[in-house]
Order: structure tokens, then sequence, then C-alpha cells
């Protein structure tokens, strides 16, 4: 970084949990139904309400904490958190202030393929999500929609460990691979069941203090974590070096122009006048209640990721993003329960197959194709049926058309791999024939003339020659 | 038959025993309803509908009437809520409130059988000692139009006081049954905190709010709390504990008694007519043969200012709900976000809920949690601490239930003085315990009571001596 200029970022992330009511109130939590038609009257903080908390997502919150080390508390209280917005509906939001349910651990971010760093997270608490504020379904007026308010939270917040956007994304993608493989959360980005906020500051390299931060809001995806901790930092040390002092404010990140602005400063910031919630009695977590979790806690990311490449042979980079995202790595081991050949099926889960979901905006669990035809796709590969490229096409139509088989799919694209020697002694003999300058020049030891040879075979034959058999036969005449 | 001033004990007999029907009992409260509407108990009546269920429960039960409160008209303070009827809690900022919903005290007293005449009169939002603080006017007390039936649950003791019903119901978060109880000549109840399920129940001061009951007596109040108490789920902080029948508990020979008396604190307060009273009080125990024992309460005065910390705390946040956005009162002619606040807030709270907001958001605010807040939660455990160790020598503690008689309407303008109203109900509260308002002595031609506070969940016993002391021969 120019300047001698040090970054340093900490993250709070809001996961939604994923049970089926909300934290405190019978109402659904499904994501998607009609504007308010999932809140009821406890989520609409009508008069006389009260919340009872709902024990399964205490349950949820003490897996995660199990699962990253921390200290989970013995007593669990409540708070009030007070502020007015028309999307609160009881003026304060239930949350946890001084008893949060999991206390101090940490989680390890892997850097390239040696450097592991470890980013403390220093507590996790409950809270209830918010209401939505609609600002664009009417003309001059704002619409609310109550759906979300009650919607149970864990809200993560990490130490200021992270130096730059790339430990961040690295971090957040951990948190998200554990909260999914905990199954405590869908880990939906795009519907907002984890949402992030950045609290960046700059300092003098060396320097001890921490400098002014200013906390980012509303960052609902990997891409826009990494794109609005670079803006701010670029915006900040450009600040210092204008000899300009930071202001300890909260900014919003605006993904359209890609650009954070301000929101509020601290002297606007919210007194939130926190107290005990009165209507929650402080409920007691019994050791042997963590102990059950702590024996059923499901295979984590880094165990997952050792096992790939201790016992599957992958390499720590296909092992770390395979395991980042446990329906991908779902996926790749139905796979291989089809096809014994674990670095081959990495390459193309992590390649062509995370390509075409991306660009559907798909995830492994919703693939259009299932993994035993991916499976049967991968054998014909590696059988040298097909090529590479003949199959990442048979990939894009089998995707398209569910019905087709593999085998249809390829006579219909006309992809078969040419494998008969005497077919492809022909096509080469050809190719010599036609071109006795490059053959002459090579003779005389212009090597990398080969390719072009190759080149020109795979070109005549429409790229269906094995590549394999080109090589071996061409080597024999051209001599 | 003056079938109004019939207890409600003597109610549930006369209909077993077929001497009138629910709906005569229903039309004559009516008529003497209607014949004193200056009293101004009710916000909100609905007479049709009660005749219609007095119809129907005398048509469902020709043979016998096996639940308990059966063709019962009753009245309910309008801080709880009632499905489709008007529940404002006393305030401009509900005037327009009709709840989708019943709360747990309303659902069951209804399962009961019982049939409610109308939602009655209440300070704002339960904050005040006179029933002056009404968006609605004030109630008046039945036996001096000039003077104040008390409050919060004024209305609610008007109307027993009034013959408007043999029974009601009120809501106590520092004296709001047992004062106005005292005030009206009536015995009230408190529960033990969680005892009575608060969901429905307008929130007010969350650790101290507890629904119960005002009766002409305390058998009466025996039978209607034994109703309405239980654990509910839909209250976290009701307490999952058996109900014991109150009513036979009530009248047993089986308790033991020993009462706390606290002789020297009353002397101290040099009112001269208190501590009279106080004596006359215990010589009373001592006729029915009671045992008695000088206890200390060394933290009880600090009930007060602590009190004063706690309940606005915990009103600030209760009351942010009201803003104008999903229900009642809004502000017309709005400029934006912030003044649609302000102007809803402004007009639709009255003075001195605005002054409990004020006073609660103070105490909240960064810098003075400590010194108030945090504060004033330690002085409350100190007090329940001192409770804790007198329910070691005793069963239960006497102490007057107000330092005097009702007073003039409008003639308390000081806040302290009117705070004041509420010095010996509010340690029950802060401790989370039952107590009782039994009617005993005058002062002025109007009554005065006596106050009985009972271990956590000992209602039984409470009842017991307060039965005792009250039938006891005078």
């Amino acid at each position: 970084m120019k300047g001698n200029w040090e970054s340093v970022i900490g993250l709070e992330i809001h996961v939604q949990l994923n049970s089926e009511s909300k934290i405190f109130s019978n109402a659904p939590t499904k994501f998607g139904s009609d504007q308010n038609l999932q809140a009821c009257e406890v989520d609409l903080g009508m008069p006389g309400t009260l919340p009872v908390l709902n024990e399964k997502t205490i349950e949820k919150a003490i897996k995660f904490g199990v699962a990253i080390n921390a200290e989970i508390a013995e007593k669990v209280g409540f708070a009030r958190k007070n502020y007015f917005y028309p999307d609160l509906p009881k003026g304060y939001q239930i949350s946890q202030l001084d008893d949060p349910i999991v206390g101090k651990g940490s989680i390890e971010i892997q850097l390239g393929d040696q450097e592991v760093k470890t980013i403390g997270i220093t507590r996790a608490h409950l809270e209830e999500d918010a209401g939505k504020s609609v600002h664009d379904l009417f003309e001059n007026e704002t619409a609310i929609d109550l759906n979300r308010a009650g919607t149970p939270l864990l809200e993560i917040v990490s130490e200021p460990d992270m130096s730059n956007s790339e430990e961040a994304v690295a971090y957040l993608k951990k948190i998200h691979s554990i909260v999914c493989a905990l199954e405590i959360s869908d880990g939906n980005m795009s519907q907002g069941s984890m949402r992030c906020d950045a609290n960046v500051s700059i300092r003098k390299k060396g320097d001890k203090k921490l400098g002014i931060r200013t906390e980012l809001k509303n960052i609902n995806s990997f891409k826009f974590v990494e794109k609005a901790i670079n803006f701010e930092i670029k915006r900040q040390i450009s600040c210092l070096e204008k000899g300009e002092k930071i202001v300890q404010e909260t900014r919003l990140y605006d993904s359209t122009n890609d650009t954070t602005r301000s929101m509020r400063s601290k002297e606007e910031a919210n007194d939130y006048r926190y107290f005990p919630e009165p209507d929650i009695i402080p409920i007691q977590i019994k050791s042997d209640q963590i102990a059950r979790i702590k024996k059923e806690l499901p295979e984590l990311p880094d165990e997952k990721k050792e096992r790939y490449i201790n016992e599957l042979g992958l390499s720590e980079y296909d092992a770390r993003n395979i395991t980042y995202d446990l329906e991908l790595a779902n996926f790749f081991e139905k796979t291989l329960v089809n096809i014994d050949d674990p670095k081959l099926v990495a390459n193309w889960v992590l390649g062509d197959f995370s390509a075409i979901l991306n660009k559907f905006d798909l995830n492994a669990n919703n693939s259009k194709v299932d993994a035993v035809k991916f499976a049967e796709l991968l054998t014909y590969l590696k059988e040298g049926k097909i090529s590479g490229q003949a199959a990442k096409k048979v990939l894009e139509n089998i995707w398209e058309n569910r019905d087709i088989s593999i085998s249809e799919s390829i006579q219909n694209l006309n992809l078969e791999q040419l494998s008969d020697d005497n077919e492809i002694e022909q096509i080469i003999e050809k190719v010599i024939n036609d071109n006795p300058d490059q053959k002459k020049q090579f003779l005389s030891g212009k090597d990398r003339l080969f390719g072009f040879f190759v080149g020109q075979v795979m070109k005549e034959s429409k790229g269906k020659a094995n590549p394999k058999l080109v090589n071996e036969i061409l080597k024999k005449k051209l001599v | 038959m003056a079938l109004e001033t019939l207890t409600l004990q003597e109610q549930i007999d006369g209909l077993r025993e077929k001497k009138f029907s629910s709906v005569e009992l229903v039309e004559n409260y009516i008529s003497v309803i209607e014949n004193n509407k200056d009293l101004n108990v009710f916000i909100s009546t609905d007479f049709e509908k009660a005749v219609e269920k007095a119809k129907k429960s005398d048509k469902s039960n020709n043979s016998q009437r096996n639940i308990a409160l059966d063709g019962i008209p009753m009245v309910h303070k309008d801080i709880f809520c009632t499905r489709g009827i008007k529940t404002s809690c006393g305030s401009k900022m509900l005037d327009n409130f009709y709840p989708p919903y019943s709360a747990t005290v309303v659902e069951k007293l209804e399962q009961a059988g019982s049939i409610c005449l109308g939602k009655a009169n209440m300070d704002e939002f339960a904050m005040g000692s006179s029933n002056e603080t009404s968006f609605y006017g004030s109630v008046k007390n039945p036996l001096n139009l000039k003077k104040t039936p008390g409050g919060s649950s004024g209305g609610s003791a008007a109307a027993v006081a009034a013959n408007f019903s043999s029974f009601s119901t009120g809501t106590d978060t520092g004296g709001s049954i047992r004062q106005p109880a005292s005030f009206c000549g009536l015995a009230g109840i408190k529960p033990t905190y969680g005892r009575v399920s608060r969901y429905g129940m307008i929130a007010f001061a969350s650790s101290l709010d507890q629904g119960g009951i005002l009766a002409k007596n305390i058998k009466d109040t025996a039978i209607a709390l034994q109703i309405i108490s239980g654990y509910d789920p839909k209250d976290a902080t009701s307490i999952k504990a058996k109900v014991p029948n109150f009513s036979v508990d009530c009248e047993s020979n089986e308790f033991e008694h020993v009462v706390g008396l606290v002789t020297n604190l009353i002397n101290s307060l040099g009112d001269e007519d208190l501590s009279v009273n106080y004596t006359k009080a215990i010589e009373k125990l001592e006729k029915l043969k009671i045992k008695t024992k000088e206890i200390e309460l060394p933290n009880l005065e600090l009930s007060l200012p602590v009190y004063y910390v706690i309940a606005p705390a915990e009103c600030s946040a209760n009351l942010s709900r009201y803003d104008g956005i999903r229900f009642g009162y809004r502000a017309e002619n709005v400029d934006n976000l912030e003044d649609l606040y302000f102007k809803s807030r402004g007009e639709g709270f009255g003075n001195e809920t605005k002054k409990r907001i004020l006073i609660g958001t103070y105490c909240l605010s960064s810098g003075f949690y400590d010194a108030y807040y945090k504060k004033a939660q330690k002085i409350r455990n100190l007090i329940s601490s001192d409770f804790v160790n007198a329910f070691k020598d005793v069963t239960a503690i006497m102490l007057p239930t107000t330092s005097g008689e009702a007073f003039d309407l409008g003639s308390i303008t000081d806040p302290v003085e009117m705070y004041k109203q509420d010095i010996f109900t509010i340690p029950a509260n802060l401790g989370g315990l039952p107590a009782t308002s039994v009617p005993f002595g005058e002062k002025n031609k109007m009554p005065l009571g006596i106050q009985f506070i009972g271990n956590i969940l000992e209602e039984s016993s409470l009842l017991n001596i307060s039965n005792k002391f009250q039938s006891g021969e005078k």
C-alpha cells in the first residue's frame, strides 16, 4: 500500500437463523410471501402483546459457538435497544447486550496456499430482525412490510483482525461455510440471509493505536464486501494524504455506483438506551445441552477440507474452494459415487460446473444436471470418448434440455471423439502433404512447429480427433 | 330484591338456585348504570351484546350452571384487550384501537361464562392515582361525587362501589388496584407477579404490572382470581405453578398466621390519624387471636424513588410503539417522518404520560444509566431481600393501604404529592409479592383500607388472613 498505510477491518455479520417460526412469536419465517402476511400481532408490536423466546434459536446459536470453540454463556439475557424507525414496530429491538450467548472464539482463514491466519470472534448474540421499508411501491409514500420483523438473527462480531478486503472476503466465506455446514442458516445472501457491516480504519504501518473508523452498512454479497472495503480504504487514505481527518460515521455502500456515502455522524448516532428486557426472564444454559450439541456437530468445513486433501488427494486450493460452499461439496461427493477420480471431478466442479451455475444464478443443489448424469459425462471424458471442449458443450446442452441423455447429446452435437488410428493417420498424412515447407523447417530443427501440425489436424477433424492419438501418430509420421 | 347489591357469591348461588336469571341480573345492572352516567365510569359499553349473552346463558343452562361464572356480569378495566371492542387504555392515542385479539384474562373470564358489561375508565396508560389523567375525564367516587375513586383502576373501583357489577378486573403497577379499593371501601387483590398472565394487558411497566380483582369482599376476589390465574405460554414471565383453590382456602381454618407489623415505621411518619387506624387494626388482629410480630423493613422508604426510576424507564420503551405508523392516533398534515412522530405522540399522549416517558428516557440515557436505572435495580434487590428476611418469621405483613382517605378531585396539583399516594403499595410491586387491600376504618366519612402483603405464590394464606380480618367482628 502506498505511503506506508495499513488498513484494519472488523466485520459484523448478521446471519438469519433458519428456524421455522420467528424468534419471539409463532409467525412463520418463510421468505417471499405477500407483504405483511407473515406478521402476527406480536411482530406488529400491538399493545399488550408479549415476546416468547423460540428456544430453537438458542440451540442454533450454541451450535455456532461450539463450532468456533467459543465460550457459551451460562445465563442468556436479552435487552431492549431503543430507537424509532417505521419498520421497527415496538420502537425497540430485542437484542443482547451484557450476556451474549456466544463469547470469545476464533476461526482460521487460508490466504494463498501456505499462509493461515487466525481471526478472533469477539461475540455472537441473538436478536430480532426489523421489517422492511419499501420506497418504490407508491409515489411519495413509504410502505412497510413486516414479514421479516422478528426473524431470528445471530450477529457475529469479529475482532479487528483483518488487514485487507481479501481477508475480509475469506473470513466472510468461512463464516458462510460454517453456518451452512451447521445447517443453522440457509446462507442465501441474495435473499438477505447473511448481511454484513464492515468497520474500516487506516493507520500508519507499525502504529499500535487504531485509526478512526467508519462503519459500512448494508453489504450483502462477497463481491460487494470486497468492493466496499477497497473503496473505503482508498477514500480514507486519500483523505489522510490530503491532511484531512477521518470522521467517525456510518456510511452506506451503494453498489450501483460502487461508492460509499455518509449516513450519519457520531454526533447524530442514536443513544440506544439499552436496558434488560423485562418481558423475558434470563434462561440458564445447561452444560449437558452444550455437551450434546458438541457430540452431534456435523463435519465442519475445515475437517472436510482436510479429508479432501488427505483422503482424496486434492490440492489445498481445490479443497478449500469446494468446502467454502457446502452445496457444491455435497454435489462433488455425490458425483464421486459414480466416478472415482476426485481430481478430475474437482476441476470440473470448480471450473465449468461453477461457471454454468453462476451464469444461471443457481446453487449446486438446484443444478439442472444431477450428480449421476454429471458423473456419466465425466466418464465419457475420462474414457476418451469425447474431448474436454466437447464435454463442455454437452454440459451446456443437457443443462438446457433435461430429457436428453449424454449419448444423445453427443450424437446430436456430432461430438464423438475420433479415436480410429487409420482415420487419424489419413488426416495427418493429408496435413503433412499440404504443408511441405513447414515439414522441411520442422525437420531442420524448428521443434515448435509441432504445435502447428497438431492445430491443423484438429482443425481438419473439426476438433474431434483424440489429441493423445494425434500426438503419437504425428511424432511417428514427421520423422 | 336489589340484585345489584348482591355479592359475587350471592349471585352465583342465586343463579344456580334459579332465584333470578342472568338476563334479570344484566338488565338490572344496565338500568343502574343508565341512572348513574355522571360517575363517568365507562369508556365503552355494549349492553346489547351483554343481554344477548345473558339470554344464551340462561337458555343453555336450564338444568345447572356448571361453569364457574356462568351468566355473571362484570366489568373490565380498559387496559385489557378485548377482540373487536375498543381498548383505549384511557388514552387519546388508542381512542381508535380495536384489537384483533383478547387478553388472556379476558378469554379466561369469557370461558368461565362471565358477561362483560363494559370497559372501565382509568388513568392514561395506568399512570395516575386519581383517575384524573384519563383522556375521557375523571371518574367520580360513588361514595362522594366530589372525590376521586383513586387510580389508576378508578373506573373498576367505582363500578363495584356504585353497584354496576359485583366484581371488576384491574391492574396494579404501584398500587392501582389497592388504592382505589381503599378509596371506594372495597376489597382488592394484586397477586404474585407472574400469577396472572399479562398477555393482552397493555404494558405500563412490564416488571411491575400485574392484573387482579376488585370486589365487595375478599371472598369474591378469591372466586374471580381463581379464574384469571395460571401459567400462560404467551407470557414468558408467567409462573408455571399449580393454582390452589382460592375460594376454599380463603375460608379455611387450616392456616396459621403470624402477621408482621411495622409500628415504629408508621409512628415515625408523624401522621396521627394513620397511626390510630394502624393501632386499631393491630387491636383487631389481637381480638381475632392472630399472632403478630414486629419486623424491620429497613429499605422500605426507598421504594418510592426506586419505583419512579424503574417504572418510567420501562414505560419509555413500552410506549415507543405508539408512533402513528401502524395503529392508534396519527397526526394529520405532517411534513415528514420526524414530524409524524412528534405530532402523533405530542397530540396523542397526555401530560402525565409524556412526563413519565421523559423521566424514563432520561434515566436510561448514556451517562445516566448507572446513576439511575442500575442503582434503582440494586435497591430493588435490597427491598426484595428485606421481604425475604421478613417472611422467614411471618406469614403476612400488615401496612396501611394509603396514608389517607379519598381526596377531592383536582385538589392535588403537586406531582410529588400525587406520587406519594403509592408509598405503602409500591413495595409489594417491587418485590413481586401478592397484596390485598381490605376496608378498615374511616376518615372524614370516607373509607380507609388496610393492606396485607403475602409471600410469593402464597395467595391462599394471604386471602385467608385478609378474609379473617374483613369478616371478623368489627
